[in-house]
């Protein structure tokens, strides 16, 4: 499935967006920490040279001239990788731009597992659990490039901290881009079971779904693109609906959004949930899918995971 | 420039100074805690700062063409807060609720509970990156305004200051000044027994900027670095202030134990009768 579909890059996506917001917004500026070239704002670099700072490998300090630069009334995007962002820069991103409730978006490239051979220490996967915490924040995390072109020019728009996770490889176009802050997209509909997926593992979600629509279950696919605000009430619905949740993500259970989901569910409708992310551990080289399904992330695992949530549902034997 | 400041405005500025002081003692003292050492080390530069050098509109806070001010030492709030209060930002009664649920007036200063602070600081090495960002705004704003930032001096054993440094100076910031509080304290200790940071001016020119070493209690000193770095437009201006931990207050002075603990009210009952009864 996912092979047949065109696969885009959410980094260009993201660069491009950038370009058009520049031109509308003369005020907008925009920073990098010596990875412009992977994180595409080289391409609003090239365009508007005056208002692009690449301030090289000092991460934590592009966090607070950012944030100075958003408290004189400038929307700012600062650009680096998801470690060195959510992991190097975290204190920088909790007090300057947040407590300061500074006009910031983070967007951080190269996310979770797809990183691939950099290995563990590149591959950030506990950057939704450390900034879904951070009070104020708003978190995004596409699973296209038509979602991320369409994230970034809503953040735009709105006053505030942001943080948005983009994935280094190409991905699979699986949205018609309509994205809204804090709304979940039901990208297909189902009663029998919902997948609530995110980032690359949207498509898989999908795949899945397609397979099991072949032997007559009917899986919901929800796109928690917006992490937080999160859309509490799609998933209830959800729950009620369809009785049992599956949440993918490419992240550390322990603090991903199937905690989230988990914690929501038990407090409001209790249905079985199960949760597929990376167990607590870190990553290690190799190609991007395939350490997919090394950590558990595998077409077959999550099918596996689906049918025990169907057979505890008593809806299949 | 400074030589125009009479001998008459310093002793006003050394007055002024004399009752923020008194206030540090006081509301410190109705907190309960708070870091009394570092903000009367600081009281001479603020002083100066707020009530001489920059160009502030207590009635506009958000005049744009206003200079910025981020303490980045911002455990020095109580000094902050009571040059913002005798410069009317706030009411002077105000500075009794520091650091009591509901106040403006948090431990660390905060931009979001107190309007007249440019940026919410606290955690240390941040302060002087936002000050960068504010000055690179009013260039690209072309805005005359000046950006200033205090630092404290175990601030500069943490990395990001000199992150944010190694900015101010390869972007040339003519507009932007850091001024280092150098009271030779930190919490634990002297700053050169536990990780020193000398020579401290020498790194400053290194890192590109017009450096000036003064006494950071002479105000004559204080106005003619702060005037010498307005003439200087190509690069920005360090100003090394030495100072005194807990200036002003004998048995505060040159220790670290005041760094973050308020006096009991027998010593800020003495520590208000050396800095001599208010008028």
């Amino acid at each position: 499935m996912a092979e047949a579909r065109k696969t885009e890059s959410l980094r260009d996506a993201y660069g491009n967006a950038l370009v058009d917001l520049g031109g509308k917004d003369p005020k907008l500026v925009v920073l990098d920490a010596d990875l412009s070239g992977s994180t595409r704002t080289q391409l609003f670099g090239k365009k508007f040279p005056d208002r692009f700072f690449n301030v090289g490998v000092m991460e934590p300090t592009m966090v607070t001239i950012a944030a100075g630069l958003a408290l004189g009334g400038r929307t700012v995007f600062a650009s680096t990788f998801a470690v060195f962002a959510a992991g190097h820069s975290y204190n920088m991103i909790r007090q300057s731009v947040c407590y300061n409730h500074a006009n910031v978006k983070i967007v951080a490239t190269h996310g979770g597992l797809l990183v691939g051979p950099d290995g563990g220490t590149h591959q950030m996967l506990e950057d939704i659990g450390l900034m879904r915490g951070l009070p104020g924040m708003t978190v995004v995390v596409p699973a296209d490039a038509p979602t991320t072109r369409s994230a970034i020019l809503a953040l735009a728009e709105v006053y505030g901290p942001a943080y948005v996770r983009l994935t280094r490889e190409n991905l699979p176009t699986v949205t018609d881009g309509s994205f809204e802050i804090g709304r979940a997209n039901e990208l297909r509909p189902g009663s029998d079971l919902t997948i609530v997926a995110l980032g690359a593992l949207v498509a898989r979600a999908l795949d899945v779904a397609e397979e099991l629509h072949k032997v007559g279950v009917e899986v919901r696919i929800l796109d928690a693109a917006s992490v937080k605000p999160f859309d509490e009430a799609a998933v209830l619905r959800a729950a009620r609906d369809t009785g049992a949740l599956l949440v993918l993500e490419e992240h550390t259970v322990e603090t991903g959004v199937g905690s989230l989901i988990a914690a929501t569910t038990a407090e409001n409708y209790p249905v079985p949930v199960r949760r597929v992310g990376v167990p607590d551990v870190f990553g290690e080289s190799g190609e991007g899918w395939a350490l997919m399904d090394r950590f558990g992330l595998s077409e077959g695992r999550i099918m596996e995971e689906a049918w025990e949530l169907l057979r505890a549902r008593g809806k299949v034997h | 420039m400074a030589d125009e400041v009479s001998s008459a405005r310093i002793a006003e500025l050394e007055r002024t100074a004399r009752e923020m002081r008194r206030e540090i003692i006081r509301m410190t003292r109705a907190a309960g805690s708070g870091h009394p050492g570092g903000s009367l080390s600081v009281t001479d530069l603020l002083a100066a700062l707020v009530f001489q050098e920059m160009k502030l509109d207590p009635a506009r806070v958000d005049w744009p063409d206003r200079d910025r001010l981020v303490l980045s030492k911002g455990h020095a709030a109580p000094a902050l807060y009571a040059a913002l209060a005798l410069r009317g930002f706030l009411p002077r009664e105000e500075l009794r609720t520091l650091r009591q649920l509901g106040s403006r007036l948090q431990g660390h200063v905060d931009r979001n509970k107190l309007a007249a602070i440019e940026a919410s600081t606290g955690c240390l090495g941040q302060g002087i990156g936002m000050a960068v960002g504010m000055a690179l705004d009013a260039r690209l704003a072309r805005r005359s305004n000046r950006v200033y930032t205090i630092i404290g001096d175990g601030e500069c054993q943490s990395g990001p200051t000199w992150e944010a440094l190694m900015a101010g100076g390869h972007y040339a910031l003519g507009n932007f000044v850091v001024l280092l509080d150098r009271n030779g304290y930190e919490t634990d200790g002297s700053t050169e027994s536990i990780m020193g940071i000398e020579p401290i001016v020498d790194k400053f020119r290194a890192f590109r900027y017009h450096t000036l070493d003064i006494d950071g209690h002479d105000f004559g000193q204080i106005l003619n670095a702060l005037a010498a770095a307005r003439a200087v437009t190509d690069r920005p201006t360090a100003i090394v202030a030495r100072t005194v931990k807990g200036k002003g207050v004998s048995f505060m002075e040159g220790t670290h134990v005041y760094h973050g603990k308020a006096p009991t009210a027998a010593e800020a009952e003495k520590a208000l009768a050396e800095l001599g009864v208010p008028p």
